[in-house]
């Protein structure tokens, strides 16, 4: 992955015009998306896939003996293998349907920890978590007096490794951690950290939310236990997420919520569970979003992981060189291994007023603490402007960055 | 269209470089702490409340250009107001700030360079922090501290 040649600018080109949104103007202006990190726009076949559900299979999947639940049943399980096969896990019973990276950890967070968890254990995350990856463990401790250990970051926005591993003790009962930070874009090595988990016997959770469309994620080589990400950052339709999970753990787990679908047997005195994985899918699911998170990883294939690996890392590379060139901006996350992400402050600009000077000259980005309060604490600062970048971007998208910043400056020394 | 001037005065960044009353007031007898969830800013605004008549107020905290501006502007508003006055101006400021078809009051003076607030949806909360934590200094009873 790390020798692939970045694309050729007629490649980008043609990348693009799988987007209509990328057609957009703001104020007047080309459309320069660069909020990818809160979410990611979609391809046509994303879009017509979903539409095509609608017009053509709509029926509830698991129930009915009629011609359309059998075909909305089919393409809901033809997406669940497309999701197993996308992260290489062994079996589809291993890939369970949520609303997203939230609810996934959610599901864990009680289903998992909860009934484990007791006075003197711990659960240990890293000070570079998104509030979806502390609040759910934080409950969890709270409920049942169990400890939410902090592995703690360096300045650069790195874990410190063997501060990690000293805080992996007899009463850890799981780790969960970012595979890649939404805040400062640092890469976590996260299959060390499964290495030294397991080495207690400790089960890891991955929080994949921003991982999942820049690093190729192969659950079977991290061996990590849950990994969970949402649709929607990987081109795929909002409302629709996933749960990996090791098909013993999962196996052992009570339902997190109960229903219509994840029962096999119901009398007032007492209900057996469904098989995995609908156990854990109560309810009619979002069948439309499945089908859609679907053909968005048909469509990540059909282009590669590792081209666009290749192309983020070298906008991100030009992004970071300008970046750096311009007087009183700090990049905020500077570690050595990094994707996609380019967070920052500027002197005497904060960075709400950053966004909306950006946003009229049509580049969007966020401003903001990024649902990661801890860690902006952390660096002592309220909140960055933070770009985050796609593989749809393009190098004279970082210009216009650029010259949108150098206006920002402009503006605020008069 | 809306024009990034409209939002970005002269005087709002006079008042963002340099505010007003930007200070902890050791005569306080309300005190109340305001955050902005969305951005993650903070203030606190004190005042000094005699016979129903501000006598003094300041704040401190961190936050972008509009909401330390607002701020600003508002302690200077404000100062040697009755409460009734306070309130007043709350409302006025509120609709200024929200409403596109309100005329804004002249009493609200020097506020009204806020008024290209409203053509910027994502920015209201930043204008309008300071006087929401007004409004609780001044109503919630937990919130008056002691001189003593």
């Amino acid at each position: 992955m790390e020798l692939e040649m970045p694309p050729a600018a007629s490649e980008i080109a043609r990348w693009r015009d799988d987007f209509p949104l990328l057609r957009e103007k703001v104020y007047g202006k080309p459309l320069v998306y660069l909020d990818n990190a809160a979410t990611t726009q979609k391809p046509q076949s994303v879009i017509d896939a979903e539409s095509a559900f609608y017009a053509h299979d709509n029926a509830n999947v698991h129930r009915g003996v009629h011609a359309l639940s059998q075909r909305a049943t089919d393409e809901y399980e033809a997406a669940r293998e497309k999701v197993r096969r996308f992260i290489n896990a062994e079996s589809a019973r291993e890939i369970v349907f949520v609303r997203g990276t939230t609810e996934a950890i959610n599901l864990v967070a009680q289903s998992y920890a909860r009934p484990r968890l007791q006075e003197d254990d711990n659960v240990l995350i890293s000070a570079m978590e998104h509030h979806s990856n502390i609040v759910p463990w934080q409950m969890a401790c709270a409920q049942s007096g169990a400890e939410l250990r902090v592995a703690p970051v360096n300045d650069a926005g790195e874990l410190d490794l063997d501060l990690f591993a000293k805080l992996i003790g007899r009463g850890t009962r799981l780790v969960a951690v970012t595979h890649l930070s939404n805040a400062l874009g640092s890469i976590v090595p996260v299959a060390r950290i499964v290495d030294m988990a397991h080495a207690h016997g400790v089960p890891v959770l991955l929080d994949g939310a921003q991982a999942i469309a820049h690093l190729g994620v192969d659950v079977r080589a991290l061996d990590c236990d849950f990994y969970a990400f949402s649709g929607h950052k990987i081109f795929g339709p909002t409302g629709i997420g996933v749960l990996y999970g090791k098909a013993a753990l999962l196996d052992a787990m009570p339902p997190y919520q109960v229903g219509g679908d994840m029962i096999s047997s119901v009398t007032f005195g007492k209900t057996e569970y469904n098989e995995l994985p609908y156990k854990f899918e109560a309810g009619t699911p979002n069948i439309a979003g499945a089908i859609g998170l679907g053909a968005a990883l048909d469509y990540v294939s059909s282009i590669g992981i590792a081209a666009i690996a290749a192309h983020e890392r070298d906008l991100l590379d030009y992004a970071t060189r300008m970046a750096q060139g311009i007087a009183g901006l700090k990049i905020i996350g500077t570690a050595r291994h990094k994707a996609s992400i380019l967070s920052f402050t500027m002197d005497g600009v904060h960075p709400h007023d950053i966004g909306t000077i950006l946003d009229h000259e049509g580049v969007a980005i966020r401003a903001g603490h990024h649902c990661a309060m801890p860690l902006m604490q952390r660096f002592g600062i309220a909140g960055t402007a933070r770009a985050s970048f796609s593989f749809y971007n393009t190098h004279a998208e970082v210009d216009a960055l650029m010259a949108a910043l150098t206006k920002v400056k402009e503006m605020f020394q008069r | 269209m809306n024009d990034l001037r409209d939002l970005y005065q002269e005087v709002i960044f006079d008042h963002y470089k340099k505010p007003h009353n930007f200070h902890a007031l050791a005569e306080a007898n309300h005190i109340a702490h305001g955050h902005n969830r969305l951005c993650g800013d903070r203030i606190t605004v004190y005042l000094q409340v005699e016979d129903d008549v501000i006598r003094d107020v300041s704040f401190e905290g961190e936050g972008c250009a509009i909401s330390t501006a607002s701020a600003s502007l508002m302690t200077d508003a404000l100062k040697g107001k009755r409460l009734d006055e306070a309130q007043h101006l709350f409302d006025e400021f509120h609709g200024m700030v929200t409403h596109e078809d309100v005329e804004p009051d002249p009493a609200l003076g020097k506020l009204e360079v806020l008024a290209g607030v409203r053509e910027f949806p994502a920015r209201v909360k930043c204008a309008t922090l300071a006087w929401h934590t007004l409004q609780a200094a001044l109503k919630d009873r937990a919130a008056i501290v002691s001189t003593e």
